[in-house]
């Protein structure tokens, strides 16, 4: 295994590069710049309000993880195990609602985007301060709203809430809708903010194609943040406007089409998934080149595929509806929309493996993130490709095949990007190392545990049991309890990680600058960084990731 | 001039109190501000889209029904609608001019008379409302207009509350941030050195007069 980085030496890539350096914390950072809880409730600094959206969609994170972990236990009996099914279709709504809206759309850009671009850039700040202030705040209307609607009785038109069934469940349905649009501004703010940062914000020196591809990745997210949530603000909307005065938009018994309220939400919540995974795989971008010592791969493959999954993305919303009826032309032509994305996804893990060949790799829990990340998006990935095959489609349409199929982008790829960025991350947030024993066994624990989880639900959606159904026939029992036995392999290791981070943020060892020896501004500050990211603003004057000169041969440091 | 207090900045440097301090210089803020409203026009676009797509789709389920409804509105109160809008429109854009000339007091005015407009444009929607909701045309369960019934006609007038009732807000919403400006070129913050608020408020309200442009034809002109 790795060393231990517990020790009060720091890790050896610091040493290298500057022997003579005992790290020490600096003095005054913009976690202590300011003092009282007022300086945090209205500051405008980038780098707390990271802080704030870290602490905000962690408590979402684990509500939504407490939903998925009782619906698993409810599923480890055919029958009744610990939920009547009323409150069975309660909960897989809510798990679903919390963990997109709270949880997936604002994580990573919120934390990481928030934390990183401006860091990246080079810039003092986003463009836009107040707004991103603004943006956390929305958030939390929003979330509060999801809340109280699930403490006033829940919601369970599953967190797709199709028409004709949204407009009479009696559940309590209107909050949630609110809390959607809400969050919503939210993300349009925060996508807004991103896109005009990356064109003005630049420092000197910093072209386009020398933006790390965390900010190329950010910066495609952000254009589908903008373009397609106001259609999902609208689309909640209608169906609330439908609840209160029965206006008939979407309910055929008045006229409405109820399948044009699958398009209005499948405009947005395709391109959603791209929210999620995009930046995603643009910390995974940083997170390959850092972990293998080695310039990046066609990094303006990388940079231009984002866009055009971006593009693709948009186009590709009817693969959701090849069994509502829809003409076989645009069945067709959303099928092959849809595999565009993955020739954009392709593009990307080629590189990334390129990346790897030959680099001088350090074992190390974000290299265990990154090797569990290509191969969810790959298997993922793969699936979808399938899925969006009209004819398989129709035999693993509303089945655990395609549940499966989602998880594996959207929880395993997310959230292993996610802990990766976190891992990567946090000694340049907070100064301090974690314990890397500790995170590998938890990172292992994570993408072992994933795939113990969801692998059964592939074989059992091929097997014809569909989803959202509280019961099950008895011959899919077994496959069942061996996913409820993966998920708390899954539920372990994030509990691990939240110990030994909490743990690490007083007691970790000094960090210093630049723990890992990686490219890129934001480690050319210190950790955590000053309230205005640098003493004296940067100027960007080499080529992005530059770990070898041209035609240099890779260093091989054993770790 | 309110130019001349310039503020200190948290570095030291000094800058004019219009420029946030984390700019480098007044043309980049200017082109980050102008460049975030563009893309909050186009999130405005899209929120309308929805509905234009609900009016398409419908329009051609139902093309009779969709006809005869639209004989319902009143040709004329739309009709003076548009033409109050589009003078409105005409006159922020004589204010955003006048900013820009250093002319503070005809700016105010042009801003006070398209806020007048907009009003005027409130009134009218008004009386046109109160009358449909007499006659029993507001969709759904409340309807109970016997002139024409088919599903189709409670689909237009579900497209036509929901998109006129959304750009009423955006009127609203629009002349408050007019009033807003307004009262800050009163008190001198604005002028030639700095009038990218104004414009941005200017440009608005153009989008909130754009739309209707092309609500007016699809709901009255069929």
């Amino acid at each position: 295994m790795a060393q231990s980085p517990s020790s009060t030496s720091a890790p050896a890539s610091t040493m290298a590069m500057a022997p003579d350096a005992a790290p020490s914390l600096p003095e005054i950072s913009f976690i202590n710049a300011d003092r009282g809880i007022k300086s945090w409730l209205f500051t405008l600094d980038h780098k707390r309000i990271a802080l704030m959206y870290l602490v905000l969609t962690m408590l979402a994170f684990l509500l939504g993880g407490i939903f998925a972990m009782a619906l698993r236990v409810e599923h480890l009996t055919p029958d009744k195990t610990i939920m009547g099914a009323n409150t069975y279709n309660r909960m897989f709504t809510l798990h679903g609602v919390v963990m997109i809206f709270m949880f997936m759309i604002p994580a990573v850009p919120g934390i990481f985007g928030n934390f990183c671009l401006p860091l990246m850039l080079g810039a003092k700040d986003v463009a836009f301060p107040r707004l991103n202030l603004l943006s956390v705040y929305v958030y939390a209307v929003g979330a509060g709203l999801l809340l109280y609607a699930v403490a006033a009785g829940g919601v369970d038109a599953g967190w797709t809430f199709y028409a004709p069934y949204s407009l009479s469940t009696p559940s309590t349905l209107f909050p949630a809708l609110l809390g959607i649009f809400v969050i919503g501004f939210s993300s349009i703010l925060t996508g807004l903010n991103f896109i005009v940062t990356v064109h003005t914000m630049r420092a000197p020196g910093m072209t386009w194609m020398r933006m790390p591809l965390f900010v190329w990745a950010a910066y495609a997210t952000s254009i589908i943040q903008v373009l397609a949530t106001p259609v999902i603000g609208l689309t909640s909307l209608l169906v609330g406007i439908e609840r209160v005065f029965g206006f008939g938009f979407f309910d055929p018994a008045r006229g409405g089409d109820p399948i044009m309220f699958q398009h209005m939400f499948w405009f947005y919540s395709h391109p959603a998934v791209y929210i999620m995974v995009l930046p995603s795989m643009g910390v995974i971008s940083e997170l390959v080149t850092s972990v293998s010592r080695k310039n990046m791969f066609g990094y303006k493959m990388i940079a231009y595929s984002s866009l055009g999954i971006t593009f693709v993305g948009f186009f590709a919303w009817g693969h959701h509806m090849f069994v509502t009826g829809q003409s076989a032309l645009d069945n067709g032509a959303f099928a092959i929309i849809s595999m565009l994305v993955g020739v954009f996804t392709a593009i990307k893990v080629f590189n990334w493996v390129m990346t790897m060949y030959r680099g001088s790799i350090a074992i190390r829990a974000t290299l265990v993130y990154v090797c569990g990340f290509l191969f969810f998006l790959v298997f993922g990935g793969m699936t979808g490709i399938a899925v969006a095959t009209v004819s398989l489609d129709v035999h693993w349409h509303d089945t655990y095949f395609v549940v499966a199929h989602f998880h594996f982008i959207m929880v395993g790829a997310v959230i292993t990007a996610f802990f990766g960025a976190i891992h990567y991350w946090f000694p340049k947030m907070f100064g301090r190392m974690y314990h890397e024993g500790w995170a590998m066994v938890a990172a292992a624990f994570i993408v072992l545990g994933f795939n113990a989880t969801f692998v059964p639900q592939f074989l059992l959606g091929n097997l014809g049991q569909p989803r959202r159904y509280y019961m099950y026939d008895d011959k899919f029992w077994a496959l069942n309890v061996a996913s409820t036995a993966g998920s708390t392999l899954l539920a372990l290791g994030v509990l691990i990680i939240i110990i030994y981070l909490i743990y690490a943020l007083k007691y970790g060892s000094i960090a210093g600058d630049n723990p890992w020896g990686a490219a890129g501004l934001e480690w050319k500050t210190s950790s955590p960084p000053p309230k205005h990211n640098f003493i004296t603003p940067p100027i960007c004057d080499e080529e992005p990731y530059t770990y070898q000169k041209k035609g240099e041969e890779v260093e091989h440091v054993v770790v | 001039m309110s130019d001349a207090a310039a503020a200190k900045g948290e570095h030291g440097h000094e800058h004019p109190w219009y420029l946030a301090h984390h700019f480098d210089s007044i043309d980049v803020q200017n082109y980050a501000v102008r460049l975030g409203m563009w893309l909050f026009l186009g999130t405005e676009v899209l929120l309308f889209a929805g509905l234009f797509l609900g009016y398409t789709v419908y329009r051609w389920l139902y093309p009779l029904a969709f006809q005869a409804a639209s004989r319902e509105l009143s040709l004329g109160m739309g009709t003076f609608n548009t033409v109050v809008l589009i003078t409105s429109s005409f006159f922020v854009a004589l204010g955003y001019h006048a900013i820009k000339e250093n002319k503070l007091k005809k700016c105010v005015a042009w801003l006070a008379l398209t806020i007048i407009c907009a009003g005027i444009f409130l009134v009218v929607k008004y009386f046109e409302y109160a009358h449909k909701f007499h006659v029993g045309q507001l969709p759904g369960k409340h309807y109970t207009f016997e002139g024409i019934q088919s599903p189709g006609a409670n689909m237009y007038f579900s497209v036509y509350f929901l998109a006129t009732g959304l750009h009423a807000f955006h009127v609203i919403v629009g002349a408050s941030i007019l009033a807003w400006l307004m009262v800050r070129v009163h008190k001198g913050k604005y002028g030639p050195h700095y009038y990218v608020p104004v414009e941005l408020g200017a440009l608005y309200w153009h989008l909130v007069d754009l739309i209707w442009i092309f609500l007016f034809p699809l709901l009255y002109l069929i």
